[in-house]
């Protein structure tokens, strides 16, 4: 039974659509920013805010709410997106992104943005602080959730790899994270910069539940999320399989476009292609 | 001289007494929670308690976690990893985010002792009063500890909390009221003032009574809370007395000298010899054996305060 209908699909289709060129806007008006990481991630964060996480944008501080946390902060235009679509705050801050007194930093500040749940920017600290709010949840008796989004990149820090310990040493079945594996970082391509790999087999040997799911797949996505939430005793890590500057051609699987924004040209023909 | 007793003891004491009265209250440890004393914790509260092992960054980013989610968590660690080790967790996602979470790091200063200068803390007051929001404090003997950890385990925000490996004897009068970012005036003197921290406050009154018989009369406050500085009663002592020492097992880059120079210079300019370790790390020996060699001697305050004297206008 499909965990979701094709017309649901669609819906999710189109509304990251509209979050895609939203990134790309913000992006183009603080003219500095991430994009490569911003498209591959967004899907990841429209299954999780739009069709799984139990939250409410205007009672955003409930102690009950499940929390999510970017790990991979530099990734945040495409969270700013997701919360300014879901209420958290006016859709308007997304025009003062990076700019001076801005509810929106570079990298996401927790005490700034209505819906950050926690400051990332610095990579391999927010498995750890997602792992701290999985263990309050089980202390409070709760059955919130905690979701963690890393970047592949991101894992070569070693604080991950204590995290990693530690998640599965405390058995946290109430904590999910998600390795966004576009491929790609800074310098090049990850399996040429310092590769992680066997990814997939390390989470395993370090006492996770791993799935890999292709991560623009709504669907995919969906049954993975469900999966994670049924097993018992151990954490779950959902690596996604993306493309870093997804829905963009000339942006796809390109490390140009890592951290820079689009001139004019580029943007109106960004646009252009996710306006099709 | 009443009972000895090392801060680090008094603090897994006021741990479990504050335990009681304060559910939200948890701890975590690095591996040394028989040497941080919060085993003691442990013991009575196991699920309140987190070994993380050997994985200092992760603890830090951990404790972020459950601040974030209402719980105070008191962190521990000897101070070498409990600040430079961890210096951008701390500041990333502990002081920029201002979360709760209180780091309370035992094994610091030359007294360490025999382990060395590896393992002994010399710059962590330096590194953690650098950072925006956080809280610095250093009491001076047990019965200061039992009072400082019920303070900031009822403020609201990240602290740094300086705790000892020796034994050493109460200095501070009973029923004397802690007040964090208060100084305390312990000795009034108008010829110039020692100010003190930590177990340095017990060798400052010792060398204060000293010079008394010399004629000198010399103040000694208790600086317990190195960020926020007390800056009205610095500004009072500095008017009253017009020369300042400070005493600090630590270098005398970044620390209580440092901030109380960094105070005096731009509000009343007036001589501020520092007492510390001279920029260079540690070394083993016992704890008395490397007190003497680095300096921290009455016959060596009782040098600096003549060079204050000297250096007044």
């Amino acid at each position: 039974m499909p965990v979701i209908s094709a017309a649901a699909v669609e819906e999710l289709r189109l509304k990251a659509r509209k979050l895609r060129q939203d990134i790309i806007t913000m992006i183009y008006e603080a003219a500095s920013g991430h994009p490569g990481g911003a498209l591959s991630v967004l899907d990841i964060l429209v299954v999780l805010y739009y069709k799984v996480m139990k939250i409410d944008p205007g009672n955003y501080l409930d102690p009950q709410r499940d929390r999510l946390v970017l790990s991979k902060g530099h990734a945040c235009p495409a969270l700013y997106a997701v919360l300014a679509d879901r209420g958290f705050f006016p859709s308007s801050y997304l025009s003062v992104l990076r700019k001076i007194d801005s509810p929106l930093q570079g990298h996401p500040d927790m005490r700034k943005t209505p819906g950050v749940e926690m400051s990332t920017g610095s990579l391999g600290q927010g498995l750890s602080a997602a792992n701290g709010m999985a263990l309050a949840a089980r202390l409070d008796n709760s059955r919130r959730r905690v979701y963690v989004v890393l970047g592949d990149g991101e894992i070569q820090e070693g604080q991950v790899w204590e995290a990693a310990m530690t998640a599965a040493h405390y058995r946290l079945d109430n904590l999910t994270a998600f390795l966004d594996y576009n491929g790609l970082q800074i310098d090049g391509w990850i399996r040429d910069v310092k590769s992680p790999e066997p990814v997939a087999e390390k989470w395993r040997a370090f006492g996770w539940h791993v799935l890999e799911v292709e991560g623009h797949d709504y669907a995919s996505l969906l049954k993975a999320i469900g999966r994670a939430h049924t097993n018992k005793g151990a954490p779950t890590i959902i690596i996604a399989h993306t493309v870093k500057g997804k829905g963009v051609s000339f942006m796809e699987n390109q490390i140009d476009w890592h951290g820079r924004a689009p001139n004019k040209e580029e943007y109106e023909q960004a646009l252009a292609e996710l306006q099709k | 001289m009443t009972e000895k007793i090392a801060t680090r003891d008094a603090y897994g004491k006021a741990l479990v007494e504050l335990g009681r009265r304060m559910d939200k209250i948890v701890v975590l440890d690095a591996d040394l929670s028989k040497s941080t004393k919060t085993a003691l914790f442990a013991e009575e509260f196991p699920l309140r308690f987190f070994n993380m092992g050997i994985s200092e960054a992760d603890m830090m980013g951990t404790a972020a976690g459950l601040a974030a989610s209402g719980y105070i968590p008191f962190v521990s660690t000897f101070g070498v990893f409990a600040t430079g080790r961890v210096f951008d967790q701390i500041r990333n996602s502990i002081a920029y985010t201002r979360l709760n979470v209180k780091i309370a790091a035992t094994h610091t200063g030359i007294t360490v002792g025999e382990d060395g200068a590896s393992h002994q803390a010399l710059e962590d007051i330096a590194l953690m009063r650098v950072l925006p929001h956080m809280t610095v404090v250093v009491p001076a003997d047990g019965r200061q500890t039992y009072q400082a950890v019920e303070a900031i385990a009822g403020c609201e925000g990240p602290v740094y909390l300086r705790l000892g490996r020796p034994k050493v004897p109460q200095v501070i009068p009973e029923g004397l009221p802690f007040e964090l970012g208060r100084g305390q005036l312990l000795r009034e003197g108008k010829d110039f003032a020692f100010l003190a921290t930590g177990i340095t406050v017990g060798l400052s009154l010792e060398a204060s009574q000293l010079l008394e018989r010399q004629g000198i009369n010399a103040a000694v406050v208790n600086i317990h809370t190195i960020k926020p500085l007390d800056k009205d009663l610095l500004l009072h002592m500095a008017a009253k007395t017009g020369a300042f020492v400070t005493v600090e097992e630590h270098s005398v880059i970044g620390g209580l000298g440092s901030a109380i120079a960094e105070l005096i210079s731009g509000n009343y300019p007036i001589p501020v010899i520092r007492v510390g370790i001279n920029d260079t790390f540690g070394e083993s020996g016992s704890p008395e054996a490397l007190l003497i060699k680095y300096g921290f001697t009455v016959e060596n305050l009782i040098k600096a305060g003549q060079t204050a004297m000297e250096k007044k206008r």
